[in-house]
């Protein structure tokens, strides 16, 4: 054996470490729910229940599945549109000086910690929300039922906000990357017969690269399931049926937060800590699907 | 005639409503941006003296003592954390680069994707039944743990995109001289690709220092100094994340000034990051 | 342009070595802790704990106490698997754990109450309530605050004819295991229905976060109800109801009618190396006696030889701390809005410390 051979195995092995480490996640997580699964079944997945007094445990993991859904959703919702337009912003009004600047400032974004998000969400952010967004709304349209619980702030909006603030960076400097490969053929073959700049964007720009904005919209998606801090402490953490999204306003709980929340202080002697960490796996299994279904689009565009 | 012009309005109505909607989206981004900062330097500034920076947090709700203890678990997390990730994710990031085409590298290569997307707090379930449970202690290494899991792929993958980024001349005129190919790869290829390496290192850094999930449940938090890596340990993260959440305004005062070391910091190592990749 | 990232350079080692600077100063220069004592536990009681810390540290300066407020079931688990010296709970162990935890000596260290707090806007008396008309309200039984139960109880007020707000705490605390504990034992639907615990499974209402949500939401919505820790209450100057005991009275929760329901009990009560899991101090039967009452306890093993890293010496120190906590700790008690123990509960506890020793060596007191 020579000293190549023994690098390339050296290298191998440690390299081995995280396929190992993941295989070892995922066989730990499945060992530890089992036993909430065996007593629950299928409610485990199913029910709103979500009861550790003792004689009388149940566990269904529903409502924080559908928090962790819908915070995901209004910070696409509004995330997404807020990054293509800076994309636009970057690569169709920017000269490369502005561009520079401009893009180092929404990447700062993403270098703030999560828990100061968190931190800036309960104490100023939340004020904002509660008196210019949701106490008109309430007050106005508090017959719909999207807007019908009384506003306090600490709620699904406010999760799914600062989760739309903190996937710009990743969407946006993404888009850009996207929108930068549109060949310029296409752009200047659509001002030749007559376009404007919105013809360009609109049936140039965003058609030649959709593939690849999805593929952002994706990653997005993937930062906002596994993000925990902030939204655990914006979102008001209910538990239990009082979790379900009744309203942009009622509080909630997602997958992760719940666990941030609950997991040192369950009882070791009940099902409480496995409830918790099969919480943890659906976590898992949402970021993997969405993560990946993101990397093949984006690599596809890539390549 | 008139439809002439009006097709004109209408062009310049679309464009600039949609030159509107792109600065417009870009104000909109930025203004939390200023706002997080101007906050957390305003509110955090009350807190710092000199006591903020040598002194144990003092009984809860009173406004005496520093955060000492805080920044002194975070630097040990980071320390530790890095000794056992960097070396790992430089190591797999070699492997990915020079063995890519191997069978064996589509696996490892796709569980370093996967170990990447994996929500940290999810890093810390795993650490707490692996080692916490079994040591029946939270500990300091938990934490580091933990921390280097979640690093290992950002580096990896960082430290692959750098070393492809090298010139094939430079590889190939180390192995035209006969030089071993690991002796190539390390001293040679490595060594180009130096600066964005250790970018990516940086960056790794900088997100675990403001890691708080994975440390809930492994590192836990202390009211005293470092007292063994067996131990529990305070960090920056963990204690802005319980003092902000106590009704006492003096807490409160504590969580900001530490989330004002910790922005500093973050936004310090990430200028570093920048910086260093523009005058290249 | 060449100086510019000359200069660039230079701000980027300069920062970078601050930083390096900065690292080294706190690796090298800062102390690292002996710790004597490690506590985890209750959130509820961390402020009381806290401070006995570092007011002890006067007494014994070699003495340093670490406590984690992790919650009730937090603590339970460290003492359980004895990572921890002591715990602090809320509850104490049940059944199950009591099997686990072989040898615990229960220290109830303090008392607390919990309080009904309201928001009626042009209602100025403090109004009555009795537990049964409370379980109902948040059982969804009694939906409006001019129901003609409520009335009855408050014959001078002219109460509002809206609806009430629930407010319950929406994680998993202390607090609410004390009033679901209370509203278990006066009302037979909540109990079987709903039952008690740190978080239970509420059938209607508002989830807030912590005692200061709690409140915060209170003063925010008219017409609400929800129930805070009397500390807090007392600190923010909330407004609260009074309450009907067994004994026919409607008892404002001050610290002399806490104190009343842990002393009227204080002959029933068991020895500290008993089971206390059937204690509570709710619906307590003294003449004065504030109903929704409960203690914190202390969690010790009897042989403190059996953890981890003990010794004779770290023993003694601990039991000295505890036999502080329950004297002259209690001076601490009111002003962070906790109520002292009476003296026949110092007295049990007394005898329960005396109980923990170092591999049969006594550590207190001789006698």
């Amino acid at each position: 054996m020579n000293e190549d051979e023994i690098f390339h195995l050296f290298s191998l092995a440690v390299a081995s470490i995280s396929l190992l480490l993941l295989a070892l996640i995922f066989v730990v997580l499945v060992q530890y729910t089992f036993p909430v699964i065996n007593k629950m079944g299928i409610n485990y997945f199913i029910s709103t229940s979500w009861n550790p007094v003792f004689g009388k445990e149940e566990y269904g993991i529903l409502p924080y599945f559908l928090g962790t859904v819908l915070t995901s959703f209004i910070a696409i919702l509004v995330g997404v549109p807020v990054s293509f337009g800076i994309a636009l912003f970057l690569t169709e009004y920017s000269n490369k000086t502005l561009k520079n600047y401009l893009g180092t400032m929404i990447s700062l974004l993403a270098a703030i910690p999560s828990v100061i998000y968190g931190l800036w969400g309960f104490f100023i952010f939340r004020n904002f929300i509660l008196e210019y967004i949701e106490r008109p709304l309430y007050h106005y349209f508090g017959g719909l039922s999207i807007f019908s619980t009384t506003p306090t702030g600490l709620d699904f909006l406010n999760g799914g906000l600062i989760l739309a603030i903190m996937i710009i960076p990743i969407v946006s400097s993404i888009t850009t990357e996207v929108l930068e490969q549109v060949p310029t053929e296409i752009k200047e073959g659509i001002y030749a017969i007559g376009g404007s700049r919105y013809d360009v964007v609109v049936h140039g720009s965003i058609r030649y690269s959709k593939n690849g904005i999805i593929g952002a919209i994706l990653l997005g998606l993937g930062r906002a399931i596994g993000e925990t801090m902030a939204v655990s402490m914006v979102i008001g953490n209910a538990t239990g049926e009082n979790a379900l999204p009744k309203s942009l306003f009622s509080a909630g709980q997602t997958l992760s937060s719940l666990i941030a929340n609950e997991f040192n202080e369950a009882n070791p002697t009940s099902l409480h800590p496995n409830a918790l960490i099969g919480a943890g796996l659906v976590l898992l299994i949402m970021a993997v699907i969405v993560n990946l279904s993101a990397r093949m689009i984006v690599s596809k565009y890539k390549r | 005639m008139i439809s002439t012009i009006s097709l004109r309005v209408k062009k310049k109505i679309q464009n600039t409503f949609l030159f509107l909607f792109a600065s417009l989206s870009t104000v909109i981004a930025i203004i939390p941006l200023f706002s997080i900062i101007f906050e957390v330097v305003k509110n955090g500034i009350k807190a710092i003296n000199l006591d903020f920076f040598i002194l144990l947090p003092g009984p809860v709700g009173e406004s005496v003592g520093g955060i000492a203890n805080a920044i002194q678990g975070t630097l040990i997390l980071v320390t530790l954390a890095s000794i056992i990730g960097i070396p790992i994710g430089v190591i797999t990031g070699i492997y990915l680069y020079e063995y890519g085409r191997e069978k064996k590298s589509t696996l490892i290569s796709f569980s370093v994707d996967l170990l990447y997307d994996l929500p940290s707090i999810v890093v810390g379930i795993f650490v707490y039944i692996v080692v916490v449970s079994p040591m029946h202690s939270f500990s300091t290494i938990a934490g580091a743990l933990a921390l280097a899991i979640v690093m290992i792929p950002i580096i990896a993958k960082t430290t692959e995109e750098s070393l492809t980024l090298v010139p094939s001349t430079i590889s190939e005129a180390g192995i035209a001289l006969g030089i071993p190919k690991w002796k190539n790869i390390i001293f040679i290829v490595l060594n180009s690709a130096k600066s964005g390496v250790l970018n990516g290192i940086i960056l790794a850094v900088t997100r675990i220092t403001g890691e708080t999930a994975p440390l809930i449940m492994t590192s836990l938090g202390s009211t005293f100094w470092f007292s063994g890596i067996n131990k529990p340990i305070n960090s920056l993260t963990l204690l802005i994340w319980r003092y902000a959440m106590q009704p006492y305004p003096s807490a409160v005062e504590k969580a900001w000034g530490a989330a004002f070391l910790l922005l500093l910091v973050a936004l310090a190592l990430n200028l570093i990051v920048k910086s260093g990749g523009k005058s290249k | 342009m060449k100086r510019g990232s000359t200069t660039k350079k230079f701000l980027r080692y300069l920062l970078f070595s601050f930083l390096i600077f900065v690292y080294v100063l706190y690796l090298a220069i800062l102390p690292s802790s002996t710790l004597v004592i490690n506590g985890a536990g209750s959130t509820f009681v961390y402020p009381l704990i806290s401070k006995w810390s570092s007011e002890y540290r006067k007494v014994n300066p070699s003495m340093l106490i670490s406590y984690q407020s992790i919650g009730s079931g937090g603590g339970i688990r460290l003492f359980i698997n004895k990572t921890v010296d002591f715990g602090a709970s809320d509850a104490p162990l049940n059944k199950q754990q009591m099997e686990v935890a072989k040898g615990v000596i229960h220290i109830p260290e303090t008392l607390g109450a919990v309080v009904i707090s309201y928001n009626l806007p042009n209602v100025n008396l403090r109004i009555n309530l009795t537990g049964e008309v409370i379980a109902d309200i948040y059982l969804g039984k009694i939906t409006k605050w001019s129901d003609e139960r409520i009335a009855k109880l408050n014959p001078g007020i002219k109460m509002p004819d809206e609806k009430i707000v629930v407010i319950h705490r929406a994680e998993g605390s202390g607090t609410t295991y004390v009033f679901t504990d209370y509203l278990s034992k006066v009302s037979k639907e909540w109990y079987s229905l709903v039952g008690r615990g740190t978080s239970v499974q509420w059938p209607i209402g508002l989830g807030a976060v912590g005692s200061e949500g709690v409140a915060s939401l209170i003063n925010q919505v008219s017409f609400s109800i929800g129930y805070i820790e009397l500390s807090y209450a007392m600190q923010t100057n909330m407004t609260y109801a009074a309450i009907k005991n067994q004994y026919g009275n409607f008892v404002v929760p001050v610290p002399e009618s806490v104190e009343e329901a842990a002393s009227s009990l204080a002959k029933s009560l068991p020895k500290g190396n008993e089971s206390w899991e059937n204690v509570s101090l709710v619906d307590a039967p003294g003449k004065n006696a504030y109903p929704i009452v409960s203690f914190s306890y202390l969690l010790l093993y009897n042989d403190l030889s059996t953890l981890p890293g003990m010794n004779e010496k770290k023993a003694k120190d601990l039991v000295n701390f505890l036999w502080w906590c329950i004297h002259s700790g209690q001076n601490y008690s009111l002003s962070l809005g906790y109520v002292p123990l009476p003296p026949e509960v110092v007295k049990i506890n007394e005898e329960s410390i005396k109980m923990i020793k170092f591999k049969g060596i006594n550590l207190i007191g001789g006698s």
